[in-house]
């Protein structure tokens, strides 16, 4: 063993490897730090579905109810509504409601809805997240003498039917939400179960 | 006195770091009235941590008291209304120095080699405080604090593939709440200003390596006289520090005058929708940034959605800030300053500021057909100077250069 020669090559490959794991070590210490700002127990658990009562929500009114911290809102469409809800097909970006993300299997129909007269939707807008404005009445002198009815996001400009359905040229990329919800009876509804699991 | 001075200095280069980085820092001779900025910057930031230390002592970061609490700063705290406002003005008063401060640089060529690396850490200074007033915004838990929050943090489940969990990741829930405003409270007074800081300094000690720029983008330290210091160099301190308390005057004249007359700025640095309590149910009518982020904002709703994604649009506008780095490789003129610099130079650089406060005022207009095409337009010129830089800075018709700096 001399004293003067240094095995340059060797301290190189120590440095390398005590960096290299002591690397996977600093990164190992980060997750729990990265994991602990996920959404904790009690925020997942706080999902809980919420009963409706129909009877309260009139003929071309809308109810929000919060369901996950999120608007849901029922709106009973009148037969008027619903009759021009089919006329614009062409001018909506997924008329069929094509995109099976975005509602569930039952409620895949011209009208996005169990019943034709009760449109359960998620008020949350698909681009940014806003809660778009219920614009009701027809030929809205700022939306067009064509508005139909629907809502309109004031963060964006989005427009939605009154199926929740993106008209073209919103920024929004998808219709609104329908969640999952079932018929307790023929008024009470509930939002966030349905007939399958829950 | 002396003797204590030297027993210090023998353990802590106090006299040392006091000549280097004061008394025998040496700056061009001919800085201008665009020089107070980076010096009014620093005094900003330590308005703003003192102003926010005393705020944490009254504030509650909790979804249920946070409105509450804000309001019994504003009402019942002694003086608490005076620390609220000089916290809320500093913030936009901080842009508006920040702002003024990088165009210096683009007028004077400052982040021309070799002083890159001082520009990279200042755009990472810029990024850091977008993020800090972005986070400190949420605390007051009012109407626009809580859905701009939402929209903000909905850009990131924008991401293809990972971008839902992202989100949900920050929000810490599947909605803004408690959880979110908890953390963000968290990244705002603690997080954020330490990485503030030590970008600061980091910005200082490489600028004070290389040394300033000035009006005419000479380098100094190129002639020197016989005891090596710069021919057109003068000490920061007297002649600088003097200077800026000038500066330093004027602009706490501004501040005082806003903190006491107009604290809400018409609105424009605390909204009115933000005196109405967060509500998750109801967005306000209509939602639009304070003033210094909306450039970015108009550019991001001038984008459509592509493919049935609104992704584009939001990687737009994050390439619209991060472009600011390559503007030391994309410059390729023979010269720095715009006092040297050709037409073509001049032209853009007028219409870039042109679409810039354009795009600032069209981002907080509601979007109507007409404002999102002049939106494009200005998006289209706002770009066109970065990524023409390399084209119309090799081709301008510059004027010579001086050896020396010029009055």
């Amino acid at each position: 063993m001399s004293e003067t020669s240094v095995d340059a090559s060797k301290r190189r490959f120590l440095v390398t490897m005590t960096s290299a794991v002591g690397g996977v070590a600093a990164l190992g210490a980060t997750v729990p730090f990265v994991l602990s700002m996920n959404p904790s127990a009690r925020a997942k658990a706080a999902g809980a579905p919420v009963e409706v009562d129909l009877s309260k929500v009139e003929p071309g009114m809308l109810l929000a109810v919060e369901w996950r911290g999120q608007p849901v809102w029922v709106v009973q469409r009148t037969p008027e509504m619903l009759e021009l809800l089919a006329k614009h097909d062409n001018k909506l970006m997924d008329a069929a409601s094509d995109n099976s993300g975005q509602q569930p299997e039952y409620c895949k129909n011209p009208t996005r809805s169990i019943k034709p007269e009760y449109l359960i939707v998620v008020g949350i807008c698909t681009h940014l997240g806003c809660s778009p404005t219920f614009r009701k009445e027809i030929g809205a002198a700022d939306l067009g003498a064509d508005w139909a009815g629907g809502w309109f996001c004031p963060c964006h400009g989005s427009r939605f039917d009154l199926a929740g359905r993106v008209f073209n040229g919103s920024p929004a990329p998808t219709n609104l939400v329908i969640p999952p919800h079932k018929y307790l009876s023929e008024s009470k509804v509930l939002i966030g179960e349905d007939q399958g699991a829950a | 006195m002396e003797k204590l001075l030297n027993w210090v200095d023998e353990r802590f280069p106090l006299t040392a770091s006091y000549k280097a980085h004061l008394s025998e820092y040496f700056a061009p001779k001919n800085f201008n009235f665009w020089y107070f900025f980076g010096s009014l910057a620093l005094l900003v930031l330590v308005i703003q941590i003192v102003s926010g230390i005393f705020l944490t002592m009254h504030y509650k970061p909790d979804a249920a008291l946070a409105f509450a609490s804000v309001e019994y700063i504003m009402r019942d705290v002694d003086y608490g209304w005076l620390v609220r406002y000089i916290h809320s003005t500093g913030a936009s008063m901080f842009f508006v120095v920040v702002y003024l401060h990088m165009f210096r640089a683009m007028i004077y060529g400052s982040y021309r080699q070799p002083r890159e690396l001082i520009w990279i850490f200042g755009v990472i200074i810029y990024l850091v405080l977008m993020a800090e007033a972005f986070m400190g915004y949420l605390l007051p838990w009012g109407q626009m604090s809580y859905w701009g929050a939402q929209v903000i943090i909905n850009l990131f489940a924008a991401v293809p593939f990972i971008g839902e969990d992202l989100s949900i990741w920050i929000r810490g829930d599947y909605v803004v709440g408690d959880a979110t405003l908890n953390r963000f409270f968290a990244l705002h007074v603690i997080a954020l200003p330490l990485v503030l800081l030590g970008l600061v300094a980091a910005h200082l000690v490489a600028l004070h390596e290389v040394g300033s720029n000035n009006p005419d983008g000479v380098e100094i330290k190129k002639l020197k006289d016989e005891q090596g210091k710069p021919l057109d160099g003068i000490p920061f301190h007297p002649y600088y520090t003097v200077k800026d308390i000038l500066g330093v005057v004027v602009f706490l004249m501004v501040f005082a005058a806003i903190v006491f007359f107009a604290p809400e700025m018409g609105g424009y640095f605390l909204e009115y929708n933000n005196f109405i309590p967060a509500d998750p149910l109801k967005t306000p009518e209509h939602i639009a940034p304070v003033w210094y982020f909306t450039p970015y904002y108009a550019i991001l709703r001038a984008v459509p959605p592509i493919l049935g994604s609104q992704f584009p649009g939001v990687a737009l506008m994050g390439v619209a800030v991060l472009i600011f780095f390559l503007l030391p490789w994309l410059d390729k003129s023979p010269v720095k300053s715009i006092r040297y610099r050709g037409p073509k130079f001049k032209i853009a650089l007028t219409l870039f500021v042109i679409a810039f406060i354009g795009l600032g005022i069209l981002g907080i207009l509601p979007a109507t057909e007409l404002y999102t095409w002049i939106s494009r337009v200005l998006s289209v010129v706002y770009f066109a100077f970065f990524l023409l830089m390399p084209w119309y800075t090799r081709n301008d018709s510059v004027k010579p250069v001086p050896e020396r700096v010029t009055k």
